[in-house]
């Protein structure tokens, strides 16, 4: 070692490593930012190819020419329809299947059956559903195509979500508060009721959310289930096919000649937006529960 | 000590809790009902399954049995259900399913282990929050969304940048499955780097050890079963995406020889199909044969993907 | 051993007899014979790891919610097996149970302390207001939070919460309520006013106080039992134990402090 030279002055050798260390990082750093082209990218194009096209008139009015003119307030209103229809199956079934599993289940044979039931269940391709839907609720339940059948498609294919997200929450919960609890003479239920699920109600609605956000998304599986292509009145009952956002946009944009080009923008950005709200709530909620601690 | 005194009414007290012991109350039974209510929600996820499997079986069960030539499906170089007669070959299917998860993955695996080292391992603070809400916003695009963007800005771009006739191709579908897949795989990735004990890093790290040395040398490694198990997920997505890809890949029914050729997916000719086809005919039918096969596919690499992250963390 | 103290005088609220505790293979509490007679204050003492947590877990039957916890021998309470109780939650209804590390439930402070008497059907408003007050002043914390009863129980202080715990214990009127180190999170000056209110609760009801404190089983304790590596080495009145009248050698050390 040279005199004046520090010990922790770093070698040749080091100082490479250093260089690489940065390099790398960069190089991470700019292949993550990549991720950002397509976000901007697609919200930046359906805002500028879509807005024009936007209005009141656009999002209250029946479709005119096969949805080419006019607007798209029947898809609009089907598709909260449909939307609805699969929350309420998918969510008391999602949280009930979450209750179970974190709370009464022990770690058996059927417990790792459901698991994997579940994985399996949030991997299955949409459209594998779709002919699901249709064996199951269309055909074999009598539902016809209907919103039930299709609400019922989409329940099934979202449940995973709501499991997973009310599991998690519930597992945030420390497991001392429980046996506090049970200590009292609470039957699991009481514990459940009064503690634990007031204290993961975030997590269960994050799974609405996110259950809303694949519903209002989903095409395949609503497609040959109750999604019809043109229905110029609004439902009045489950029982009736519907017009859906999704099922529009994908209409307007390959099955009907002669359609503006703002109008397939149009319709994807109403969908977006109505996605992305919904997230962003999900989003919001998340840190300002980060934020507010009760223990 | 003082001896305690005895209030007069303990021993009374004593034997009448001991007969509220097996009284079962409200309580009890409503414990009792819930246990039953949310078990049959647990359960229902198995049923549901099950009833997939039975359903998409049953419906094309008759055609697959009787009519149907397993070798003929698989190897087949025409699918042509109306034609007279039908010729159920469904390799121009397999081939383009194939060569447009390959494209999606070339896409996907390297976006999202970058993405997923970088947000992991590397980035802290605000700029890790903002890229978990990009990512995550990625991930929220509804499929048939992306199809419009392959429909209408991705065509004009290839056909320009590229000089093919047609942009609606298998670059096409498969750039936006991997960026469709790219979220859900950087997700899970990063679950697998966090799974890695911080004792082997900081073991690694304080040997003199940089960052990347630490992660290239230590974690990669040991994540491996779970960065496996996302690429699997992540194939398993792409695989079974359906409307995305069948606006994006231009659906014709040969299997492709290059990227820009256009090409059809499994789950986009069911898509397309399968409202045509009358209820119960032989193509309706053979629709569900290829649903059943799908089915079976991503079961096997969701198992397989399932079994990965256990052994994985079993090993650590 | 000792063979348990004949039961003359006072009945036997609980009696043990070859309580074994397991834990997979670990085995945490082997061939206990002991009885608690009603309205005393029953010490047991020991090091760490001698099993004392696992005979209050197997007394109010917490085997069930611990996986891989079983529990052989026989024990009853009020002449009861507990194992052939219909309804355990009646059961734990009556175990009042303090554990070392406090747990203020994220309830407010009225509700941590109201909910043992609504989970057994108590709904008036008058009635729980008259329990959490005589509860929160039993367990010494009915000055300090008086004024914010509404604010949650989570967020007291250690202290606070191990007398929050001891208090909603009270609330549910058990016939026997079992401390484990319940001085662990407070001080010194709280801990003799808790011990006060302990000697006081007596009259009414059969406390089985666990404590690394060899001093505190001496200053309440009627009887105390010694724990050593899962075992009861030796059970007998207070002042005779500590009065030099240990029979077991092992006792004697770990009274004097030579190990623990």
């Amino acid at each position: 070692m040279n005199p004046g030279e520090t010990p922790f002055h770093a070698t040749p050798l080091e100082q490479r490593r250093q260089l690489v260390q940065r390099l790398v990082r960069m190089l991470l750093l700019c292949v993550t930012l990549l991720l950002l082209v397509p976000v901007l990218g697609i919200l930046g194009v359906l805002v500028f190819e879509g807005a024009p096209a936007l209005s009141w008139s656009f999002l209250f009015d029946k479709p005119q020419r096969l949805g080419a003119a006019g607007g798209i307030w029947p898809a609009l209103v089907g598709t909260i329809w449909l939307t609805a229809t699969a929350l309420a199956v998918a969510l008391p079934l999602g949280v009930a299947a979450a209750i179970y599993l974190s709370e009464y289940a022990r770690d058996n044979r059927l417990t790792r059956l459901i698991n994997l039931a579940i994985v399996n269940l949030a991997g299955v391709p949409s459209i594998v559903h779709a002919l699901f839907g249709v064996g199951a609720f269309v055909h074999f339940l009598h539902f016809g195509e209907s919103i039930l059948a299709a609400g019922c498609t989409l329940a099934v294919m979202t449940m995973p979500v709501v499991i997973v997200a009310t599991r998690e929450s519930l597992k945030a919960v420390p497991k001392a508060f429980r046996e506090a609890c049970w200590n009292m003479g609470a039957t699991r239920w009481q514990t459940i009721w009064r503690i634990v699920l007031p204290n993961s109600v975030s997590g269960i609605l994050t799974g609405v959310i996110l259950v809303v956000c694949r519903a209002v998304g989903e095409t395949a599986p609503i497609m040959f289930t109750g999604a019809v292509f043109l229905r110029l009145v609004t439902p009045e009952t489950v029982f009736d096919r519907t017009m859906a956002l999704s099922f529009h946009l994908y209409t307007v944009s390959t099955q009907v000649t002669d359609v503006p080009r703002a109008v397939p923008f149009a319709v994807a950005l109403t969908l977006i937006l109505v996605v992305l709200a919904m997230n962003s709530i999900a989003i919001w909620f998340r840190m300002r529960l980060r934020g507010r601690k009760k223990w | 000590m003082t001896p305690p005194t005895v209030a007069p009414s303990a021993g009374a007290r004593s034997r009448s809790a001991a007969q509220a012991l097996d009284r079962r109350d409200r309580a009890w039974w409503q414990d009792l009902l819930a246990r039953a209510v949310v078990g049959l929600g647990g359960i229902s996820a198995v049923l549901f399954i099950a009833a997939i499997i039975v359903f998409i079986a049953s419906q094309g069960f008759e055609f697959a049995w009787h009519r149907l030539s397993w070798s003929e499906l698989l190897t087949g170089a025409r699918w042509e259900p109306t034609a007279k007669p039908p010729s159920y070959g469904a390799w121009p299917l397999i081939a383009g399913t194939a060569w447009i998860t390959a494209v999606a993955m070339a896409v996907a695996v390297p976006l999202s282990f970058a993405a997923a080292i970088y947000v992991g391992e590397f980035a802290t603070g605000r700029r890790r929050e903002w890229l978990k809400i990009v990512i995550e916003t990625l991930a929220a695009i509804p499929s048939v969304v992306w199809g419009v963007v392959g429909l209408q800005v991705m065509n004009p771009l290839i056909q320009r940048l590229f000089d093919t006739p047609v942009g609606l191709n298998v670059l096409n579908a498969g750039i936006i499955l991997g960026l469709m897949a790219a979220p859900i795989m950087t997700t899970l990735a990063e679950d697998a780097l966090k799974a890695v004990p911080d004792a082997h890093r900081e073991a690694a790290e304080a040997l003199g050890a940089t960052r990347w040395q630490t992660i290239r040398k230590v974690v990669l490694p040991h994540a491996r079963p779970g960065l496996s198990a996302a690429v699997l997920l992540g194939i398993g997505r792409a695989f079974g995406e359906t409307i995305a890809v069948l606006m994006a890949s231009g659906h014709r029914l040969l299997p492709p020889s290059s990227v820009f050729d256009s090409a059809a997916t499994i789950t986009a000719t069911i898509a397309a199909e399968l409202g045509e086809a009358a209820v119960d005919s032989d193509h309706y039918q053979a629709l569900f044969v290829l649903g059943l096969v799908l089915f079976c596919i991503t079961f096997t690499i969701n198992l397989l993907a399932d079994w990965l992250v256990r052994g994985g963390r079993g090993r650590a | 051993m000792t063979a348990p103290a004949p039961a003359t005088g006072p009945a036997n609220l609980v009696t043990v007899r070859g309580l074994s505790v397991r834990y997979g293979d670990h085995v945490a509490l082997q061939g206990v014979d002991l009885d608690v007679r009603e309205h005393e204050i029953f010490g047991i003492i020991g090091p760490a790891n001698a099993g004392k947590t696992s005979f209050l877990r197997a007394l109010n039957r917490m085997d069930e919610f611990v996986p891989r916890m079983r529990v052989d021998g026989n024990v009853t309470f009020a002449g009861r097996d507990v194992r052939s109780v219909r309804n355990l939650y009646a059961l734990r209804r009556q175990i009042g149970v303090v554990f070392p590390l406090p747990v203020g439930l994220p309830l407010s402070i009225y509700d941590n302390v109201a909910l043992g008497p609504r989970l057994a059907g108590t709904t008036g408003r008058a009635a729980l207001d008259e329990i959490v007050e005589r509860c929160l002043r039993r367990a010494a914390l009915w000055d300090e939070v008086k004024d914010r009863l509404d604010g949650l129980g989570s967020l007291l202080s250690g202290g606070q919460q191990q007398r929050l715990t001891i208090a909603r214990a009270l609330s549910q009127d058990p016939s026997l309520l079992l401390l484990d180190e319940f001085s662990i999170a407070v001080d010194p000056v709280t801990t003799m006013r808790i011990e006060e209110v302990l000697k006081e609760l007596r009259r009414e009801l059969t406390i089985v106080l666990v404590t690394n404190l060899v001093q505190q089983a001496r200053r309440l304790a009627d009887r105390t039992a010694f724990f050593l590596g899962g075992r009861c080495v030796e059970c007998a009145a207070t002042d005779a134990l500590f009065g030099g009248g240990a029979r077991d050698q092992r006792t004697n050390d770990y009274l004097e402090g030579r190990f623990g």
